[in-house]
């Protein structure tokens, strides 16, 4: 017996000082193997009695399960540590910067067009679009605009002869698709526009929204409503509008939209212009083929760039074209 | 238009103050550009006049003057060249206070004692002027604080005017809206005729009655044109911004202001024979009163005498018949012409006048007969002489007419959203000037006056009732609508969608301006003839841009110039392309890409963007409608500005969407562009919506090919094949290497191809898998002697 409890304790201190997974494994061939030292043992049973047998074979058996255990303990922990030292030795800094590209982004004319679609485009409006190289006709004549009227002289046309200009605003849209389509009528006209002006406020080129909706009895307070709500959607702030009487030869009622923007020195609030609004005009109906008798509509239009500045802080209007990257990658 | 505020207050006095009579007329819809002090602050300023103005002993251009308030002299220093004796100048006393917080105080100016000041017009704030002295009327009494007497506590209000509002281009006009606005009366002027002390009249022929329907004249004679125009005229003037010239032309323009007529007047000594209003003769000539002589068309209308043209009707008068100090005898003229007859004439000459601006407009054209008779009570006011027979001459059937207009209450309400009570209704429009008549419950029939040449339907009388009861009281209510629903295809790729996904893959968009440089435009393509434009800003933003490349390429460089050597670009926008007579505006969108593939960063990659880069995001772009497999590409020779080794065509069932392609090495020289740069540009891709296809129980079989083909060979070609003959079980094949070197015939090259085949229904056996392998080898054998690389 104390034969049995020295093996043990040798094949304990073995394991415990066996380094690695050959190690132990020799430890256990010694030990556990066919010809292990306890194993060994147990074939020495034979030539005890059949009394003495079964308890020595159990205590033999114990012996073997303490070695095992020990086998078994020590092959954990070793694994355990090669496992540490494989995560330690494969630790990354992960601070790096991610490869791949750089995200881009949007001109900021475009975010905005795009959110102003997208607030239109939630109360039913659709986006329609029209050609550039516009005709006099659809520019002017058609929107109440005649030949020699004064407001022509408002709109710094870009001519290539008599009869073909550059379009002067987003208008001539509405024109086209009231030629086309009966109401009702929903529709917003995102687009480039131009006039033959260029100065640190204006550039020859710059974008509008148009929004036009026909139906049955439209009233100037749907009008109202649609203008005030837009704006405050469009700021994401409640803020204070006001429509002054205005004169557009294509709406009627006509107004210009003012938004609070902060105060002056005295407390007054500083009104900004925002846009242009009105009732369409019923010559402007009969010009497109919609019976006014029977339909009422309204019309806005608005500047990008200047909603743009206001909401993004842009102080000059010519960065926006530009492009340059330390103005672009402001916006994402 | 700017006025004067008193000026306004004599007419109509509203308790309110500067800012809120400005608030209300903008709110009425006569936007109030601006307000400002008719002069700055100052104080202790007073009337002097100057007893004397001797040499000063040791400065040649100083003057010592005596000076006095009426009641004591002082010694004042004086540097102004008109400082004379008997002249009356605003004197700032010891103790005032001029503008800037200048305090006067005693002073020594080179050993001569001076006490205060004498002023000229910019040292009081009341304009630019710094020729000398501000000099006053002689009957001024010294002594009087100066800003009593010339009303300077006044303040100008400039009022922006929209076209339609040419009835407020005068002070009678602002006067009716602010009437209106506070709902008072206004006061007009008593304007009584003159009777004449002559018969003489001076004959008028009118030729062209539908240009000028009405034209009245009326001569005064003996005239002292040298008598000074009273001070409270000319600042009147000045605080509408006109200057003062002689008495006649001020008192003209004094009538324009104040009721909205321009007048002219002519030395009469000069006219011969009559006055004849007529269309001018073709390459006529006139010399006009600021000295340009211009050639006239039958276009333009004239104002001549029984010899000469004498004027430009409605917009300028000719130098020569104008008033001078000479003249004795005066020919007043006071017309109406019709707009369209004068809209756009001035401006064909390079005019503007106060006169073209009202006729263009529209003058009303019952006022001419009682702005000649105010002119004359003030001519004769201050210049004294004696008026003649006023002559008028009219053609009443081409005189505009006064439309009737049937106003419902319940269109009011319709359109305004409100009902507005019918009396407000009656009320506003009457103080407006229209005669309004109850026709029964809720109907009227309404009369436009003379001066209102923008009223003409139900809808403008909407207007003006809406505005004077205020925009700010109308209501506002969200708009009810039918929930019809529109149309949304699945299959078309939304433009933004393409925006953003470039956005993803590191693009930044840009936005350029669609006129570009003309020889830009032909340096990428000379092939076409771009769209030019009449009246461009300037040359080289003149010609419409027929393709988005140039602009990107524009803006790269315009980066490069700013220290940014990598560039990923793109561009959405209409390209105007000519085609047989006609434009084509098509929607384009643009990509480039330039300098390294990878950001610079820790990784080492530095490796420079290719042609695959582009085409991988091209093809990205082409796979957004989920049919991507429907795309091909093209190697290309035909856009010029490309590279033609390195140039390819996106193709949609034959048809091409796009190209891609390196810019020209001899374009990127040209541009002095370091490195190469890569470009695409084309329509906008439209997919299909998906459609499922049962799932393969069955195994896959993978089986791969290396063969070489001579370099000449496009891969696209060999995998076209390769999939015609494979057939409907090849599910995959892939071209996994490409390789040139060692070990193979410099002129060709080995292809490493991947061919996965399934079958739906059954596992395909090997017999059959080589049976396919064996028709693809040999129709790559057969179309491009391709050769099986072991």
């Amino acid at each position: 017996m104390e034969k049995l409890e020295s093996l043990v304790a040798s094949g304990q201190q073995a394991v415990a000082e066996a380094a690695d997974a050959a190690a132990l494994d020799q430890v256990r061939v010694q030990y556990l193997g066919k010809k292990g030292e306890l194993t060994q043992l147990l074939k020495g049973l034979g030539k005890l009695s059949t009394e003495e047998r079964p308890a020595a074979g159990a205590h033999i058996n114990e012996a073997k399960q303490q070695v095992q255990d020990a086998i078994t303990a020590r092959k954990f922990s070793l694994e355990n540590a090669a496992l540490l030292q494989r995560l330690s030795a494969e630790t990354i800094d992960v601070t790096l910067p991610g490869r791949g590209q750089d995200v881009g982004g949007l001109h900021p004319v475009t975010r905005t067009m795009e959110r102003i679609e997208g607030i239109f485009a939630n109360i039913g409006f659709q986006v329609a679009e029209g050609p550039e190289i516009e005709d006099d006709y659809h520019n002017f004549e058609a929107l109440n605009i005649p030949g020699h009227h004064p407001a022509r002289a408002m709109h710094d046309t870009f001519y290539f002869d008599a009869h073909t200009l550059l379009r002067t605003h987003t208008s001539p849209v509405q024109v086209r698709v009231m030629e086309d389509r009966q109401p009702p009528l929903r529709i917003i006209c995102p687009g480039k526009v131009y006039r033959c002006d260029s100065d640190l406020t204006h550039t020859p080129m710059f974008h509008q929204v148009e929004g036009l909706l026909v139906d049955r009895k439209v009233s100037f307070a749907d009008l109202k409503s649609t203008v005030e709500e837009f704006l405050r959607v469009f700021f994401e702030r409640d803020l204070a509008v006001r429509f002054r009487p205005s004169y557009f030869p294509f709406t009627e009622p006509s107004a210009e939209v003012d938004i609070e923007w902060g105060r002056d020195s005295e407390g007054n609030v500083k009104w900004l212009e925002v846009m242009g609004c009105g009732m369409v005009h019923p010559k402007v109906f009969t010009a497109s083929g919609i019976d006014p008798e029977q339909y009422t509509g309204y019309a806005f239009g608005m500047g990008v760039e200047r909603l743009a500045m206001l909401r993004y802080g842009v102080n000059d209007l010519r960065m926006f074209f530009d492009n340059d990257l330390r103005f672009l990658e402001q916006f994402h | 238009m700017k006025f004067s505020e008193q000026w306004l207050r004599e007419w109509v006095d509203p308790k309110a103050t500067t800012e809120e009579l400005a608030h209300q007329i903008t709110m009425a819809g006569l936007e109030v550009d601006g307000i400002e002090a008719v002069a700055s602050e100052f104080s202790g300023v007073v009337v002097g006049e100057i007893l004397s103005a001797e040499q000063h002993p040791d400065a040649d251009k100083l003057r010592v003057c005596r000076v006095t308030d009426g009641s004591d002299e002082y010694q004042v220093v004086c540097g102004a060249p008109n400082a004379r004796k008997g002249i009356k100048v605003p004197f700032a006393k010891v103790g005032a206070v001029l503008p800037g917080d200048f305090k006067i105080k005693k002073a020594r100016l080179r050993g001569v004692e001076s006490f205060g000041m004498l002023c000229a017009e910019d040292e009081l704030g009341i304009s630019e002027e710094h020729v000398g002295l501000m000099e006053l009327p002689l009957d001024a009494a010294a002594g009087e604080c100066l800003r009593d007497f010339m009303l300077l506590d006044d303040r100008i209000v400039d009022v922006d005017l929209t076209p339609n509002r040419a009835d407020c281009l005068s002070l009678a006009g602002i006067a009716r809206e602010v009437g209106v606005n506070y709902r008072q009366p206004v006061n007009e002027p008593d304007i009584k005729p003159v009777p004449p002390k002559l018969d003489d009249v001076f004959a008028v022929t009118i030729q062209a009655p539908a240009d000028c329907p009405r034209y009245v004249g009326r001569v005064i004679r003996n005239l002292n044109v040298t008598a000074p125009t009273p001070l409270w005229m000319k600042e009147r003037l000045r605080r509408s911004g006109v200057r003062s010239i002689d008495p006649i032309v001020d008192v003209t323009n004094y009538v324009m202001l104040e009721l909205g007529q321009p007048m002219h007047g002519f030395d009469l000594a000069t006219l011969s024979g009559s006055i004849i209003v007529r269309r001018a003769t073709e390459g006529e000539k006139l010399t006009l009163l600021d000295g340009q002589e211009i050639t006239l068309s039958s276009e333009n209308l004239l104002i001549a005498d029984e010899q000469k043209p004498l004027a430009l009707a409605g917009i300028m008068g000719g130098e020569v018949t104008g008033v001078s100090a000479e003249t004795r005898d005066v020919f007043l003229e006071s017309a109406f012409f019709n707009p369209i007859s004068i809209a756009g004439k001035a401006r064909a000459f390079g005019l503007h006048t106060d006169s073209s601006h009202r006729f263009e407009r529209g003058v009303d054209h019952q006022l001419q007969v009682r702005a000649i008779e105010r002119a004359t009570a003030l001519i004769v006011d201050i210049c004294g002489g004696e008026p003649g027979v006023v002559n008028e001459v009219s053609s009443a059937e081409h005189l505009p007419s006064q439309p009737l207009i049937t106003l419902h209450a319940q269109k009011m309400t319709d359109l305004l959203g409100l009902e507005i009570p019918d009396a407000e209704i009656e009320e506003l429009l009457t103080r407006l000037g229209l005669q309004v008549e109850l026709e029964s419950s809720g109907v009227w029939q309404v009369k436009v006056p003379s001066y209102r040449f923008d009223i003409e339907l139900e809808v403008d009388l909407v207007e003006e009732v809406g505005r004077t009861y205020g925009y700010d009281r109308l209501p506002s209510s969200a708009p009810q609508m039918s929930l019809g629903m529109t149309p949304l295809p699945e299959a078309h790729v939304e433009i933004s969608l393409i925006r953003r996904t470039l956005v993803a893959v590191g693009y930044r968009e840009a936005i350029n301006y669609s006129f570009i440089d003309p020889k830009l435009q032909s340096l990428f393509q000379p092939e076409l003839e771009p769209v030019m434009l009449a009246n461009p800003i300037s040359a080289d933003m003149s010609a419409m841009r027929t393709s988005l490349v140039p602009g990107l390429v524009k803006t790269l460089q315009y980066n490069l110039n700013r220290q940014r050597n990598r560039v990923r670009m793109f561009e959405s926008g209409l390209t105007f392309v000519k085609k047989g007579g006609v434009v084509e505006q098509n929607l384009q969108m643009a990509g480039l890409i330039y300098g390294t593939r990878h950001p610079e960063g820790w990784t080492g990659d530095n490796s420079r963007v290719d042609f695959f880069d582009l085409k991988g995001d091209l093809t990205t772009i082409a796979s957004l409608g989920g049919n991507g497999d429907d795309y091909t590409f093209k190697a290309i020779t035909d856009i010029p500005y490309l590279h033609p080794g390195q140039s390819a065509e996106l193709l949609r069932q034959g048809e091409r969407k796009a190209y891609l392609g390196a810019l020209h090495p001899s374009i990127q020289a040209k541009l002095g562009i370091d490195f190469p740069v890569y470009v695409f540009e084309g329509h906008i891709v439209d997919g299909v919506v998906a459609e499922f296809n049962e799932l393969s129980k069955h195994p896959e079989v993978r089986r791969d090919l290396a063969i070489v083909v001579d370099l000449a060979i496009n891969a696209g070609d060999v995998l076209e094949v390769i999939r015609d003959t494979a057939g409907e079980w090849l599910i995959n094949l892939r071209l996994f290497d490409v390789y040139q070197g060692k070990g193979i015939d410099p002129h060709r090259k080995s292809l490493a191809l991947g061919l996965t085949l399934q079958h739906p229904s059954r596992t395909l056996n090997d017999d059959e898998v080589n049976e396919i392998f064996a028709k693809v080898v040999s129709a790559l054998t057969e179309r491009f002697d391709a050769a099986l690389r072991m």
